[in-house]
Formats: C-alpha cells, structure tokens, sequence
C-alpha cells in the first residue's frame, strides 16, 4: 500500500546542470565531477558548503563515495554510492528525497561523471569483462555478449512478438534527431532520417549503427533540498512527486523477454505521485537504444503492450507533434551519453521542461508534470530501473 | 576423468570462483548437461546455483537434459573481435538460457527453430554448452 507523501513535505529539485563538454582529454574524471558538482549548485544558487548529502555511483573516481566527498571537501552527513548502473541517478533522485523527508540531510548533491569517449571504449560492441566472482559470470563469459547484442536479441524478439519493424526503431533515432537539431550542445546535431538509420551498417542485428546511442564524456549533477529551503530559492519549484526503483530478475530463466522492471517501478511512481500517465506532459526514457524507448512508452502506460513501434512512427514522441514528446535534448540517441550512462541527462531535461527552460521549439507549452525513466545493466537478464515523476508548484 | 582435463578445470578462475558447482562443468567434460531440478516446486531453472530462485529451496537435483531446445532469440555480432551469434535459447526442460549458436548459416536461423546442444573449450580451461541446428 502506497502512501502519498504530502505535498507540503515532498523535496524539490533545485539544482541541475549538463556538463557541456562532449571530449574532456584534458580533464580528470574527479574534476568533471566537481565542475558539474558546482554548475548544479550555482544554477540552485547555492554553495559547496550548504551540501550536507552527498550522491553517488561507481562512475564516481575510486568507486567510493566517501572519496569523491573528500575531494570536493563537502562537511556531510549523509553519504549514499548506490550502484545501479545507468539508472542510477534517477534511483539516486528518489533517495535523495527519501533521505530528506526522513531529516537526514536538507540539501542533497548528486554528481555522474566520466570519459569514455576520450579513453576509446568501444561501449556497445566490446565484449564484457566478466569477473569470475559475479553471479552468472560462469554462464555468460563464454559467449561473448555485448551490450548491443544483448538488446539485438530483445529487439528481434520484440519484431517477432509485436510485428515491430526497423523503420519504427528507425523512428526513435529521427525523433531524438529532430530534437537535438536546435541544441548546440548536441553531439549529434545533423537530422537524421529513418532511411539514414536503415542505411547504417548493422552492428548486431537488427540493431544499426545509428540505432544506437552516442560515446562520449561528459557528466551533470542535481541538487535536491528540503520544501522549506526550496520555497526560499529564487527558483522554480520542482517537486519529486512519486519514485519507484524495481530489480527484474532473471527468474531462473523463467522470465519474459518483453517485460522490463519499468512496469513496476513505473508502477511505483504513478501510485506515490498519485497520477496516471495522462497526467505527464513530458517524458524522458532512456535510449541507449532505439528499442529501448519503445519498450519503455508500453511498460509505462503511454501505449499498449506491443504498440510502441506504431506509437513512434506516428511521431507521437517529437516535440510539437505528440502529446508526450521524449528525450527533447537529443537523447543519448544524439546529444548526450556521458559515462554510458543515461539516468543523469534524463533528469536533467525534465527539469529544463517544467521550468520552461528548454531550447524554444521543443519547449512543452505550461509543463508542470515530467517523468523520467532508465535502466542500468541490459534487459534480458536481471536489471534495474528507475522512475521518477516530477511536478511544478511554483 | 583424466588428469589433463582435471588440469583444466583446475586452472579456470570460474571454476576456482564457484566450487559448488564443479559437478556441472565436469559432467560438461563428458558433454553432458546437467540442469538443476527443485525437488520443492519441481521446475527446472538456469543457471545453476545453490538455491531455487524460483521457491528458495536448496534442495536441488542436477539432471541430464535433453540437450534439445528452441531459438527463443538471437542477434548476429558483426562489428566485434568474433563475429558470432548470440542467442536465448528456451531449453526443453523450461528455462531460457543465454547461449551461441555455432555452424549455422545465418540466413537459416529462425525464431522457433529446433537445436541441439554441443559443447565447446572456453579460452579458460571447462567447457560451456552451445547450441547448433537439430536438424543439420
């Protein structure tokens, strides 16, 4: 049984910043960290000094978090490094206001970086290094997956189920493209056409190229505080309205290829939030992959189980077009992917949304509620996944 | 077994990092294919472990499979060191299990299709079941 929290106690998002750099040779992974770590807190219009939680992933240098708490010499007292993969900072949003609604910090930092473009990871198409001491190591090693092969699989899975076809994949990218053609940050900022898609070379079918998401360096931060501290900002305030965090297994083999945990922690949200989703007027889904987004628009109830791909071809996710536009940033799809991993960029550009602060011709007209959604590790096997759902108050 | 292959399985860092499960990878010497049946709720599951993740019971049986199975899905690995064919395969016994399917013409595979097991050396020293066509 859920209980809503009141919305006088629910904590804000008051800070958010996007990294703009796409290659950082010339910079340490711990001082993309802090420069985002201060871009979020300057835009809150708050100081290192009024961080009393602090956020993190493995991303963070050292994989501790109470180094990188060290490094930016924040007095705090409240530390979480939850790991989730690229989900991790839409579950870290939802902890971060648990930790406040509970008193245990009133103004919470959150900071993903990395530089996997300049350190020439071939993310997608590399085979995984499994170490032995992880659980189905000895199951999966000898097969040499890849992070495309894996969603390869879901994908052909999700044609041969649902009739799915690669020009509806194709449209995703299209989408993101139309999106990210008016941010100048955007790593990819030339449109690109369905036809462009399907004439990418196949990286592990039925997945192109360009049906895949974007390497490069990067990095952003979110500061979440207290409604008492966010009402005296002089700044928009964006309430966590509901979050959800969900682990799908594996079930012993047993499990459905199609189902992601974004039907439960979607679930999740929606009950906390106390909204269905006809309520969101704009959605952030992560997109390492085309197939992703249209898994995610039916696990979160925006279309029907199956109906994705048609959903996507009918231009239902471009800003101006559909009721919900997705990813109005470019997506991982073309703007943003730093350190492979998602969650971050998608929190971020909800908050520009119901702030009004998107670039104009993507701007949602009078937002004032957004959802954000990711998943860390691959579907097909146990993953995370998050989901977040934010409301405009002031 | 003889004392070449124990050799192997001796000096593979899975193998080191799961001794419960060293029965497994032996009967995989003998190209066989245990699969683990709870004795509590009956079902085969994969992979092994040393609980049902289905009840929680520890109170399993490795069985001989058939070995036989069906392409659930698959996706053909271009752009990599190997090019190959990453699969699902649902086995006959129940699960899904993650899998390669090897000397089959790509063109071939179908959703669907009837496969066998086989097994092959890993670069580490035990041998890992993979799947080829049933009707080759």
């Amino acid at each position: 049984m859920h209980t809503s929290i009141s919305p006088s106690a629910r904590a804000c998002i008051a800070g958010a910043y996007e990294h703009p750099t796409r290659f950082a040779p010339d910079r340490s992974v711990a001082q993309l960290h802090a420069e985002c770590a201060a871009g979020a807190l300057a835009d809150a219009g708050l100081s290192m000094s009024d961080v009393d939680g602090y956020f993190c992933a493995a991303d963070a240098p050292g994989g501790i978090a109470a180094l990188m708490v060290d490094h930016l010499g924040l007095d705090v007292r409240h530390v979480d490094g939850t790991e989730s993969g690229g989900c991790s900072y839409v579950r870290h949003v939802g902890l971060a206001a648990q930790a406040i609604a509970a008193g245990k910090c009133n103004v919470a930092l959150i900071t993903l970086a990395g530089k996997p473009r300049s350190s020439g990871q071939a993310t997608g198409t590399e085979f995984r290094a499994l170490p032995p001491v992880q659980p189905a190591a000895a199951w999966e090693a000898p097969y040499d997956w890849s992070i495309t092969g894996i969603f390869g699989n879901v994908a052909r899975r999700h044609m041969h189920v649902h009739g799915t076809t690669s020009e509806q994949l194709a449209w995703v990218k299209a989408s993101a493209s139309m999106h990210a053609q008016h941010n100048p940050q955007a790593f990819l900022r030339k449109p690109i056409s369905v036809q462009d898609v399907l004439d990418s070379p196949m990286v592990a079918d039925p997945l192109h190229r360009m049906d895949c998401c974007v390497i490069n360096d990067g990095g952003g931060a979110l500061v979440l505080v207290s409604a008492a501290i966010a009402r005296s900002l002089q700044r928009p305030v964006i309430e966590v309205a509901g979050s959800g965090y969900a682990v799908a297994t594996n079930r012993g083999g047993h499990f459905a290829m199609l189902q992601t945990g974004t039907l439960a922690s979607g679930a999740r949200a929606f009950a906390e939030a106390g909204m269905v989703p006809a309520d969101v007027q704009y959605a952030s889904l992560y997109d390492a992959f085309t197939i992703m987004v249209i898994m995610q628009l039916e696990d979160l109830g925006f279309c029907a189980s199956g109906q994705g791909g048609r959903y996507v071809a009918e231009g239902r996710i471009v800003a101006g077009q559909g009721r919900v536009p997705v990813n109005t940033d470019g997506g991982g799809l073309c703007n943003n992917h730093p350190q492979n991993r998602g969650g971050m960029t998608k929190v971020i550009e909800a908050v520009r949304q119901l702030r009004g602060e998107a670039r104009p011709p993507v701007q949602v007209k009078d937002c004032s509620v957004a959802l954000a959604n990711a998943q860390g590790m691959a579907f097909g096997m146990g993953h995370s996944t998050a989901t977040v759902i934010l409301e405009r108050t002031r | 077994m003889n004392s070449e292959n124990l050799e192997q399985l001796e000096a593979d860092p899975y193998v080191a990092a799961n001794p419960e499960l060293r029965g497994y990878w032996e009967a995989a010497e003998r190209d066989i294919l245990l699969v683990p049946r709870c004795n509590a709720c009956g079902k085969f599951h994969w992979h092994p472990r040393c609980l049902c993740p289905l009840c929680g019971s520890a109170d399993l049986t490795p069985v001989e499979a058939s070995g036989r199975g069906k392409l659930h899905s698959f996706s053909i690995i271009r752009r990599s060191a190997r090019p190959h064919v990453l699969a699902w395969v649902r086995l006959q016994e129940g699960p899904l299990m993650m899998t390669e399917v090897v000397d089959a013409a790509t063109e071939a595979l179908r959703i669907g299709m009837p496969l066998q097991v086989a097994f092959r050396r890993t670069p580490q020293g035990r041998k890992a079941p993979v799947f080829r066509s049933a009707t080759r």
